[in-house]
């Protein structure tokens, strides 16, 4: 069987992403479209909430992808601390901006669903508040890997500043636990027993959720690709400067 | 076709038009970045080879 290590070399790596990328992209183009419209046009509407029940499939999504990115990169950039492969550090580079824009619509669309809800747009709620902290994290990490000029010092900054703010992500995800309190409410999917939530909503919660897992897998591949080439250009025009 | 939302249709038209807009940004961003960056490869990779070979 072949070992995981062997996809963090660079050529292996592409050649499996090449066909892996379009692939993924297609099923995640169904699945996310098939749970919005679901969603959308077929969910009644929540008997206290109302419409805005259907803000969920965006909002939910978003804001698991936006925690599982940070721990994809957290993964990721462990790998590179530890065993150096390059492919890891380009792919959590590559997972920043995506995971950035999902904690983005996270936070706007939860925003959008809390002003008709709790008669405010934002509060300093501590589920809130971690996700808005999270999200300068994303920011940061853009911000380190574009000023640092030597790509494997930017990993070791950046993987470093991602170790930091993976303790933002764990608040994110179990912020509503450790402090039972604020407006945002607690998990509405459990595997505890009881009904949180009735099939009408879950099903197409659950297709949303998927789909936005393989639209962030299909992206991360794309942007590693380019990362991939980016440091194969960078690489050629030193030699290309030294033969000159 | 379109559901009746009520007296919530704007929060929620607008939180379906904004998501979809930043999606579609995002994966517009990463699709041109990879172009360019594959043409860009392509194009150093032609010129060094012409170099060699001149």
């Amino acid at each position: 069987m072949a070992s995981l290590w062997e996809y963090a070399n660079p050529v292996k790596f592409m050649k499996v992403s090449r066909w892996l990328t379009p692939v993924t992209a297609l099923l995640a183009a169904a699945t996310v479209g098939v749970g919005l419209i679901w969603g959308f046009f077929f969910t009644p509407d929540d008997f206290r909430q109302g419409s805005t029940v259907k803000i969920m499939f965006l909002h939910v999504p978003a804001a698991l992808m936006a925690i599982n990115a940070w721990a994809m990169m957290l993964v990721t950039s462990l790998i590179w601390l530890i065993r150096r492969h390059h492919v890891s550090a380009l792919a959590a580079k590559a997972a920043g901006p995506i995971g950035a824009t999902m904690t983005l619509i996270a936070l706007f669309t939860g925003a959008i669903w809390g002003q008709p809800m709790w008669g405010t747009w934002w509060v300093w709620d501590p589920r809130l508040t971690s996700f808005l902290i999270l999200f300068l994290f994303y920011l940061g990490y853009i911000a380190l890997w574009s000023a640092i000029e030597d790509p494997d010092t930017a990993a070791d900054l950046t993987s470093v500043l991602c170790l930091v703010g993976s303790v933002f992500a764990v608040l994110s995800r179990y912020a509503a636990i450790f402090w039972n309190q604020g407006l945002h409410q607690g998990a509405s999917l459990s595997l505890a027993p009881g009904t949180r939530m009735d099939w009408a909503y879950k099903a197409p919660l659950y297709i949303s959720m998927t789909g936005f897992g393989l639209l962030f897998l299909a992206l991360v591949l794309a942007g590693t690709r380019t990362e991939i080439r980016n440091r194969r250009i960078k690489a050629l025009m030193i030699r290309e400067r030294a033969n000159a | 076709m379109m559901p009746d939302l009520g007296a919530y249709a704007t929060e929620v038209a607008l939180a379906y038009i904004l998501s979809l807009a930043t999606l579609t940004l995002m994966i517009l961003w990463i699709w041109i970045r990879s172009r360019r960056v594959k043409r860009d490869l392509a194009d150093l990779k032609t010129r060094m080879n012409r170099k060699s070979h001149g």
